[in-house]
């Protein structure tokens, strides 16, 4: 089967990578709208084990951003605020974006501190690190340090 | 660079040091209106624009700067320590009880809130009145606030420059502990290197204390995350090249920066009134316990702000913008802003430890002029990332080592005690160490924890 334009094969995955106090999150996958979905759990990795959390309630996220690499900071800071505010885990995502806008969901259900077991509270996205391209296989990479 | 960059450390905490530290402190050297040099305090480590234990002073009359990310997300995150008037013995009896106390009435970790509700108007009380607030409210003693920076309250907030996101984040989380390196540590003063100066803060060898290290909770974050977006967008309409993103700022005089600061002020507010609900919290159960204390407050330092303060240029009084992110103000005695009781030695100043390793009282010069715009380390910083703590350490693990060296460890969340293991964290020693030889901050006393409630 052809690929869509625009895709490449790599399989989508969620990365951590270190930061002296606090933590890297990156997102990889075919395009840009899986890459944010991975970069999502991947921040979700850094407060629990996203496969321990139900899609129980959804949160619809819109953000507009100048362009794609402050896209991905309002995409992740929506989402903190979101769980701070309703002290909710967030374990699957949908990501659509077109030019500058991201349309985006969140499934979820609120902190079970027994089996979520939380580390700690991201406090926001930062501009380090933060970066949102293409490698040279052809996949999307979405990335930045979180403050935590 | 604009000014020199000048490094505090010994030759092994600067060979220690990340290239990232030194890559920090060279971009804030190129800030607009810096003056005098950039500094890093002896815990310095790879931050986000600023390092960690950067300190940095700005003149509006130059053109400088006011830096969201000179701050950090965590404004006003700092230390205050409470006195008992227990000594080990007295506390050991009663020590696994109050520690069970404790970890039931500080609400700390992800998802937890706080009793107290704020609607708008109270929000805007706070955020204007800081721990004067709090304490009106009932949440402690007037006498507090001579314990604290600014005597508990910043002028200057602004509230309706705190957006209804960070409003609405900070809804439920007044008197929340929050989760990281946060902690409310039971500690025993284990040495005096100061006997007149521990004399003076009513600190003796055995002595019991409480610190407790927390910050402004999502109200903080959210004008960090805020702020630092705009100021970033904003910068080339100001003429300000960033030589890194993360050093988003924006004239001191400008229509963004005032906000900025008018907000951050709020979040300092906002810090020094959680800082007083935990305290209100932390005495309700020791007097469970231990009918016969108080817990006075020694002093509450923070180590995440940018404050307006008079410095002494060239023999010039100048009116700057100091920001400390990750240091400590250290007031030398004789400053004209200390609070009477430590007008005569000059501030504590509080260096946070682990939860198996030493924190450390120092206090502020002995004499004027202080060192780096009077400014001190805060804490002795990570070795390890989080992600190697989690592969090095399991947490149940961690626990059952201190609690065999007779530290009780008390959190809702045993992958964050990985984390968080002392091993993760540098020994404050040396830091501490050489903040005394270099003339920051002298030594005091060292705490070693006791019972310690993190997040």
């Amino acid at each position: 089967m052809p690929k869509p334009a625009g895709a490449s094969a790599v399989e989508p995955r969620a990365e951590l990578f270190p930061h002296g106090a606090d933590v890297g999150i990156r997102g990889v996958g075919p395009t840009c709208d899986t890459a944010f979905e991975q970069a999502a759990l991947a921040l979700t990795s850094v407060v629990t084990d996203p496969t321990r959390i139900a899609s129980e309630e959804a949160v619809e996220v819109t953000c507009e951003a100048p362009d794609h690499a402050y896209l991905l900071l309002d995409w992740l800071n929506a989402l903190i605020y979101e769980m701070a505010v309703r002290r909710v885990v967030f374990g699957r995502f949908a990501v659509s974006i077109e030019g500058n806008r991201l349309d985006g969901w969140a499934w979820g259900e609120p902190v079970d501190r027994k089996r979520h077991r939380p580390a700690v509270e991201p406090k926001g996205a930062t501009l380090t690190a933060l970066k949102v391209g293409i490698r040279d296989d052809g996949a999307w990479v979405a990335q930045c340090v979180v403050d935590v | 660079m604009r000014v020199l960059a000048v490094l505090y450390g010994d030759e092994g905490l600067i060979a220690e040091m990340d290239n990232k530290v030194l890559e920090q402190i060279g971009n804030v050297a190129c800030l607009p209106g810096i003056v005098d040099a950039a500094y890093t305090m002896p815990d310095a480590h790879w931050g986000y624009g600023f390092p960690i234990g950067g300190v940095a002073a700005f003149d509006p009359d130059l053109g400088g700067v006011v830096s969201a990310g000179g701050v950090g997300f965590d404004i006003s995150c700092g230390v205050r320590t409470l006195l008992t008037g227990l000594k080990r013995q007295d506390l050991e009896p009663r020590e696994e009880a109050l520690a069970h106390g404790l970890s039931r009435a500080i609400p700390a970790g992800v998802g937890s809130t706080g009793k107290i509700v704020l609607d708008e108007s109270e929000m805007d009380r706070m955020l204007e009145g800081g721990a004067r607030w709090a304490v009106g409210q009932g949440y402690g003693r007037a006498e507090d606030l001579d314990r604290i920076e600014e005597r508990g309250c910043i002028p200057g907030a602004r509230p309706e420059a705190v957006s209804h996101r960070a409003r609405h984040r900070q809804r439920e989380e007044m008197g929340t502990l929050g989760s990281g390196n946060h902690y409310l540590e039971v500690q025993e003063v284990t040495a005096i290197s100061d006997e007149t100066i521990a004399a003076a803060f009513g600190l003796a060898r055995g002595d019991v204390v409480v610190s407790i290290h927390c910050g402004s909770r999502g109200l903080g974050h959210q004008i960090g995350t805020e702020f630092l977006r705009e100021m970033a967008l904003a910068a080339p309409a100001h003429g300000i090249t960033l030589p890194d993103l993360e050093l988003a700022c924006a004239p001191i005089r400008s229509d963004i920066g005032q906000r900025y600061l008018g907000a951050m002020r709020a979040g300092i507010n906002c810090a020094l009134a959680n800082r007083q609900i935990l305290t209100h919290l932390a005495r309700r159960e020791f007097a469970y316990f231990f009918p016969e204390t108080s817990l006075p407050v020694l002093f509450d330092v923070s180590h995440n702000t940018c404050k307006e303060e008079e410095h002494e240029i060239a023999g010039e009084s100048r009116s700057l913008f100091v920001h400390r992110k990750g240091a400590t103000r250290a007031f030398g005695a004789g400053h004209p802003d200390l609070p009477a009781a430590f007008a005569n030695t000059g501030q504590p100043v509080f260096i946070g430890g682990s939860m198996g390793t030493p924190s450390a009282i120092m206090i502020g010069p002995a004499s004027l002029p202080e060192h780096a715009f009077a400014s001190s380390c805060h804490g002795a910083g990570r070795r390890l990332s989080r992600h190697q703590a989690l592969k090095q350490w399991r947490g149940r693990q961690v626990v059952d080592g201190l609690r065999k060296r007779g530290i009780i460890v008390k959190s809702p969340s045993m992958r964050g005690v990985a984390e968080e293991a002392p091993g993760a964290y540098k020994d404050s020693t040396a830091v501490v160490e050489a903040a005394h030889l270099a003339g920051l901050s002298r030594k005091v006393a060292t705490l070693e924890p006791l019972i310690c409630i993190k997040g």
